[in-house]
């Protein structure tokens, strides 16, 4: 393995929030010092550029490596619902070793056997076989005595449990958030109960079992409130979302447009305002894509029948630049949101950089202009709801084991 | 104007327009004049993904007394059923060469995606698409109106029209509460709370969960259809209480106003929303007469949207 100095780079260190000039060391694929740096024969000039650890994309839906290059993703938790699921040792296994060497997948297991919400998967074999959490997947489970069960279980594993909190009695077919625009368009829709209920039931069964519960999208003020509150009452919970939710509202699905066809589905304004002050006061841990790039054949159709999901590890990265220019949050909690809190809450020695750890890096051009074009994408399929947005941000290098990529 | 995909798309003139229209274009019809010639040579496609009687034989008659050539097709027997894509069939529509589309599709917004993709070249009508709209229904209750209220002139200003049911499912009520807004009527919705849309308080209309309570005043009631499968889900407990609290029978009918003048635009559940007295009501129910104005409004919706494509002034 070379050696590889970065030299000059802005470089993101753990806790502060801002850059600090610097040069780094690579060796042996780890950071072997940060600071002052032997030049190394092989080296980068990261002048004017940001060193930021790679981006730990918590919740994809497919492994789509140029999408991942391009959104400056160095790991991805991968979702269980594959085709199989993935909720067997074997194929949690095939999974992890997917993308090596240049992308490191981590894969969660799903929690119930094809994610039918009622057996339980062989979640300690998964996890010998490499899968950092527990999933309930695209869907929520109904069944709360299974639910407290598989929290049980998770917890004497010290395995997190990552929900989808949707309660699908309240949701039903929804395909909408209840409101003016689902109203207009004859869209089945749901109240935001459907999420705050879910939410409400499972922080009680977290506090029952002891488990550490991951709320992979929290996208209502409801929802919100509920987890600052078991935050401050010191349960182990923790949330996320994507940058849809930060940055769209329920506006984005008139005209039918499929592509702003989510889940859960974009909420109103209110709540999309609740979602940013939420990152300001980090309740939410964890910001990630959720890409799962959708063809035509998913989404070129009526608004209920299409798919829902969007393509979005190309535009994490810019779009989360946006909560910086607005002086939301500094540069270094952006990093923790993308890097360093997915790894904690995974228990992966990734996500920071500093000595002796895996040196996954990315050096960024904050400022470079580029517009989002559906028609243009890396990804294996062009479906963002952002199409035509001018953004700010590429990704300049990507450094995965400290081998260039 | 290409389309009719919404009631909202009309403007005032427009929606006056084709009540204009369709008032020509039905005493013509009446005056024995049998077929007219502008949609000579013009193909016009019945694309139906859903049942209906009313709407897809109106709009055939519509056609063919404009004498357009109509293909029929009904997702039933057709490559849907082998799981053809709309895309698909839309392409092969438009490679047979179709004016117009007249669409119903279990799909809110399907029209707009045939409209929009860029498929199909000719003019698409929204005949019904799932809990959304059903515009030319909402036209031909304005022109029933109209006929009934104001002599078949102007506009339907000062109206008090109460609509009755299932508004959260209902095509119908939507496209009506937007066209009669812009005719100048008054809308009032009456229906149980879990038949409502969210929101609702928001839209230009008033809305009560009391029937007995809005009839007074009212210049014309409209009932919906309710679905029996919608009992099953807990939106009201069945049909006994539904009929009891919300249903029009010879009572209510009869605290209505001299003038006041009953509709559904069917199918009818008789004995649920509606009974068969009050359906079946010589002086009162325009339903039958909804129904045969249907395709006289149809016509002029044929006719207005497809008169561009024929280098004729039409809808801008």
């Amino acid at each position: 393995m070379t050696n590889m100095s970065i030299l000059n780079g802005n470089v993101i260190l753990p806790g502060a929030d801002t850059t600090e000039q610097l040069s780094l060391h690579i060796a042996d694929g780890k950071i072997a010092s940060v600071g002052t740096a032997a030049q190394a024969a092989e080296h980068i000039d990261a002048s004017g550029l940001i060193v930021a650890p790679g981006i730990i994309d918590f919740g994809v839906f497919k492994t789509d490596k140029p999408a991942f290059r391009f959104g400056g993703i160095t790991r991805a938790a991968l979702m269980p619902d594959q085709s199989p699921v993935h909720d067997d040792p074997a194929t949690v296994r095939f999974a992890a070793l997917k993308g090596k060497p240049d992308l490191w997948v981590h894969p969660l297991a799903a929690a119930t056997q094809g994610l039918d919400g009622l057996h339980m998967a062989e979640i300690a074999l998964m996890k010998d076989a490499g899968a950092v959490a527990v999933a309930t997947g695209r869907k929520w489970i109904a069944d709360s005595g299974v639910m407290l069960r598989i929290m049980h279980y998770c917890a004497a594993l010290d395995l997190p449990v990552i929900v989808h909190n949707e309660d699908s009695g309240v949701a039903g077919h929804a395909v909408a958030t209840a409101g003016e625009t689902a109203t207009l368009l004859g869209l089945s829709s749901a109240p935001v109960v459907a999420e705050t209920l879910a939410i409400a039931r499972d922080l009680l069964l977290a506090e029952e079992s002891g488990a550490h519960v991951h709320f992979r999208q929290v996208t209502t003020a409801g929802g919100l409130d509920l987890i600052r509150a078991a935050k401050a009452k010191g349960l182990r919970v923790t949330c996320g979302i994507t940058p849809a939710h930060l940055f769209l509202s329920d506006n984005a699905i008139s005209d039918f447009r499929t592509f702003a066809r989510l889940s859960p589905p974009l909420r109103s304004e209110s709540d999309r305002l609740a979602c940013i002050q939420a990152i300001a006061d980090g309740t939410i841990d964890v910001i990630a894509s959720g890409h799962d790039p959708r063809g035509p054949e998913d989404k070129r159709l009526p608004f209920s029948e299409s798919a829902p999901g969007m393509a979005g590890a190309e535009t994490l990265l810019a779009l989360s630049l946006n909560l910086v220019r607005d002086n939301v949050i500094s540069m270094g909690r952006m990093f923790e949101l993308l890097a360093s809190n997915p790894a904690k809450i995974l228990g992966l020695n990734a996500g920071q950089i500093c000595e002796g750890q895996e040196a996954d890096l990315i050096l960024i051009d904050v400022d470079a202009p580029w517009q989002v074009d559906g028609n243009r994408m890396a990804a294996l399929a062009g479906n963002t709801p952002f199409d035509r947005l001018p953004v700010q941000g590429r990704v300049r290098q990507m450094l995965k084991g400290g081998k260039l990529i | 104007m290409k389309h009719l995909l919404s009631a909202a798309d009309l403007s005032y003139d427009d929606a006056i327009l084709v009540l204009d229209t369709a008032k020509q274009l039905a005493a013509a019809t009446e005056q024995g004049v049998g077929k007219l010639p502008p949609l000579r040579g013009r193909t016009v496609v019945n694309l139906f993904y859903e049942d209906s009687t009313r709407t897809r034989i109106s709009f055939e008659a519509a056609a063919k007394r404009l004498s357009a050539d109509v293909i029929n097709f009904s997702a039933k027997g057709s490559s849907v059923s082998k799981g053809e894509s709309l895309k698909d069939t839309a392409l092969t529509l438009e490679a047979m060469g179709a004016d117009a589309v007249i669409i119903r599709h279990n799909s809110s917004g399907a029209p707009h995606r045939l409209a929009n993709a860029g498929w199909i070249s000719g003019g698409v009508i929204n005949a019904g698409d799932c809990t959304h709209e059903h515009p030319s229904q909402a036209l031909l209750d304005a022109f029933t109106l109209r006929n009934h209220l104001r002599n078949g002139e102007g506009d339907l200003k000062g109206i008090n029209v109460t609509i009755v049911g299932d508004v959260l499912h209902s095509r119908v009520a939507r496209s009506n509460v937007l066209l009669l807004n812009t005719l100048g009527a008054k809308v009032r919705l009456v229906a149980p709370p879990t038949l409502l849309p969210y929101g609702v308080e928001d839209w230009d209309c008033e809305v009560s969960y009391d029937l007995d309570a809005s009839l007074e005043g009212s210049d014309a009631v409209m009932m919906l259809r309710v679905q029996r499968e919608r009992m099953n889900a807990a939106y009201f407990p069945n049909a006994h209480e539904y009929s009891n609290r919300y249903g029009l029978n010879v009572t209510r009918m009869n605290r209505l106003s001299e003038s006041a003048v009953v509709m559904h635009p069917g199918p009818m559940n008789r004995g649920v929303e509606i009974a068969s007295s009050v359906a079946d009501h010589v002086d009162r129910s325009a339903i039958t007469e909804q129904v045969e104005m249907g395709v006289a409004v149809r016509m002029a919706c044929l006719d207005i949207l497809t008169r561009k494509a024929r280098g004729q002034e039409g809808w801008a």
